[in-house]
């Protein structure tokens, strides 16, 4: 299975601020009802980005001058919460390719990985310098580089940290696992074979 | 023994290791998978999609739990959508050959109870299902991880995934819990110290002689919560407890191969003098009963604390998320948080939907009354739990008192069914998470804590302090 090699992503940026934003709050539960997860990209972040009773509040991805962003960027522990890949396919749906925070939630990190999306780690600082950066200027085009692991915007770039296996996967098309896994099946059944709880009924 | 001493979480992890993958991962073999209707789905879309079968559909076990209505058991189901998603997944077994507990079976629930219940979670394997709270299953000494979507395509296709190895954190409480505390408190305690993502990275082996004395269901109650921690493993060593506990279940092992089994469990307890990357000690009587006061299960108090002060915080951070959770939660800064006043009251999840808290419970709310203006619901997490209370009067007891008995699921836990706060709703809840909207109202508020504490709120109609409201100091 020929994946694309993910070395950089560019596009416009958007920062949405905030702590342990948690996978609940990415897509709440009720837009989960599906058993496709086409359409969740127009749910994400629906609790933050509308009123109780609908009304849209002005959140950042909806303003016209961040439509068509495709970097998202956000705080600590981003992710947090339920294991629910419906958030990284939200966000995925929505048009976003890539995410800068401080620090991403263990098993969010993993399924965003395994879409496509690199997760990379950044300063607060530095976070928050790309983000003024994109308030002065919201076309400005922010590249993530995940192949060099930096991030440049106009003349200025920050560095930024990714975890190696993820980077390796990314870079080296090898980011969604399926193919591998499945080629080392006669592998998993010789391992099988020696755990007495794995025996067919 | 091995010269080299080792953790449970090394023995396990090297005893399913498949291969190295290129990236540096390890290919893992996951011994039983677990699935259900929220996350399953997609996962056998993508199987179709590249046309492969279940390969080894006797290790997957389906139930159906997330978006089951507790108080309508007829099909079709009035939401159209829950009940195409209990279609999906009735064809999707049917097709892949997987054993479904459906509630015609009599051993439907939430799964984090049905794995335990049935004997599919043993100790020595790996578990692996589309759900965070997977962590649950490491009470028994398996080591079992909440995951994806996609990566319930790869069990379900390979029995395995690619994973890195963690990091193991041995968290040992020591001593007796004071009366009237809980192993709810305990993992509340834990989870105010590390804070949420305290636990990034790290496989976390509870242990102690608090554990050593913990029936199975509280190590389960434990367990399950170490997510809020950010750890995605969380276990304890098996031992005669966890034996006890398994034998004879439908799933267990029999006769010599049950001796065989005990044997080979018991060999993937962590040796002593085994390294851990992080040791932390706490005292069991320095945990008092514990209730969230936040909108992350890291904000947690014990009940004679007050609201944390913003204007006290010692750092900007802190004091924005103080202002940020006060904001949504309604409190005052600085004020105790017993006596604030709660409207539902939530019995139930895969953290406290199980017999012993229903019992606990039942022991010390017969005879009294829900407060008036209070919406108490009790939902049993599995069928089977629910058979038992039934037996033993505890329907009646809690029903007596103004609670309503429910058919199983997870219902206000995440508020996929029907089940849900209204408003600015604030529920005195067993569960584990209290996220902003996390149980079906944008503004619903929820105040996590012990299963007895809910139900000290519930008849108090505020937050209150189960040891008084019940006498428990004196029993």
């Amino acid at each position: 299975m020929a994946l694309e090699k993910i070395t950089q992503v560019a596009g416009k940026g958007v920062f949405v601020p905030g702590n342990d934003i948690d996978t609940d709050r990415i897509i709440p539960a009720r837009f989960m009802k599906c058993v496709v997860f086409d359409g969740l990209g127009e749910f994400l972040f629906y609790d933050v980005r509308h009123t109780p009773e609908g009304v849209p509040t002005g959140h950042p991805i909806d303003k016209p001058e961040h439509k068509g962003a495709k970097i998202l960027l956000s705080g600590a522990n981003f992710g947090c919460g339920s294991s629910r890949e419906h958030a990284p396919q939200a966000i995925h749906k929505a048009g976003f390719r890539a995410i800068i925070a401080e620090n991403f939630a263990e098993i969010f990190f993993g399924n965003s990985t395994t879409l496509g999306i690199p997760c990379v780690n950044a300063a607060r600082e530095d976070i928050a310098k790309v983000a003024a950066a994109i308030e002065k200027n919201p076309s400005l085009e922010i590249v993530v580089d995940v192949a060099a692991l930096e991030v440049r915007f106009g003349v200025d770039k920050i560095k930024v940290t990714q975890r190696e296996s993820a980077r390796d996967a990314l870079v080296n098309g090898r980011w969604d696992a399926i193919g591998d896994l499945i080629d080392g099946i006669p592998a998993v059944q010789a391992t099988a074979g020696k755990l007495p709880y794995m025996a067919a009924a | 023994m091995s010269a080299q001493p080792k953790s449970l979480f090394e023995k396990v992890w090297e005893a399913h290791s498949v291969r190295k993958l290129a990236n540096g991962q390890t290919q893992l073999l996951i011994g039983t998978h677990l699935i259900h209707e929220v996350t399953s789905p997609q996962a056998f879309g993508m199987l179709r999609d590249l046309g492969l079968k279940v390969l080894m559909p006797h290790r997957t076990f389906a139930t159906v739990d997330h978006i089951v209505p507790t108080n309508e058991l007829v099909e079709p189901y009035k939401d159209n959508l829950a009940q195409a998603m209990m279609d999906e997944l009735r064809k999707n077994c049917a097709q892949f050959g997987v054993t479904f507990f459906d509630r015609s079976t009599g051993k439907q629930g939430i799964v984090h109870i049905v794995g335990p219940e049935q004997g599919i979670t043993q100790p020595g394997t790996t578990i692996a299902c589309g759900d965070s709270h997977t962590s649950t299953h490491g009470a028994f000494g398996a080591i079992a991880f909440g995951i994806g979507t996609s990566q319930v395509r790869d069990v379900l296709a390979t029995q395995t995934m690619a994973l890195g190895a963690l990091k193991v954190r041995r968290i040992e409480v020591n001593g007796k819990l004071r009366p009237g505390v809980y192993a709810k408190d305990v993992i509340l305690h834990i989870i105010r110290l590390t804070g949420v993502n305290g636990g990034t990275g790290y496989a976390y082996e509870y242990a102690g002689s608090t554990f050593d004395n913990f029936t199975m269901e509280e190590r389960m109650t434990v367990c399950n919560m170490s997510i809020e921690g950010g750890a995605r493993v969380g276990y304890v060593n098996p031992d005669e407890t966890t034996f006890a506990y398994l034998n004879g279940r439908p799933y267990s092992p029999k006769g010599a191969a049950w001796d065989e089994a005990v044997a080979r469990w018991k060999s993937y307890a962590s040796d002593p003098g085994c390294r851990y990357d992080d040791v932390m000690k706490i005292d069991a009587a320095d945990i008092a009963p514990t209730v969230t006061w936040g909108i992350n299960p890291g904000q947690g108090i014990s009940i004679n604390e007050t609201i944390p002060d913003p204007a006290k915080a010692t750092s900007a951070d802190e004091k924005a998320g103080i202002e940020e959770a006060l904001a949504y939660m309604k409190l005052p800064a600085g004020a105790p948080i017993k006596g604030t006043k709660i409207n539902v009251a939530f019995l139930g999840s895969c953290t406290n939907g199980r017999l012993s808290d229903f019992r606990e419970v039942a022991k010390f709310i017969k005879g009294k009354k829900v407060a008036s203006g209070v919406r108490a619901i009790a939902v049993p997490g599995s069928q089977i739990v629910a058979l038992q209370c039934e037996k033993e009067g505890i329907d009646k007891v809690l029903a007596e008192a103004g609670f309503e008995w429910r058919a199983a699921g997870c219902s206000m836990c995440l508020a996929m069914n029907p089940d849900k706060l209204i408003g600015d709703e604030l529920c005195a809840s067993s569960s584990n998470r209290n996220f902003k909207g996390r149980q079906g109202s944008v503004t619903g508020r929820t105040v996590l804590m012990s299963p007895v504490m809910v139900a000290a709120a519930a008849v108090t109609g505020q937050v209150a302090d189960a040891r008084e409201v019940f006498s428990v100091a004196n029993n």
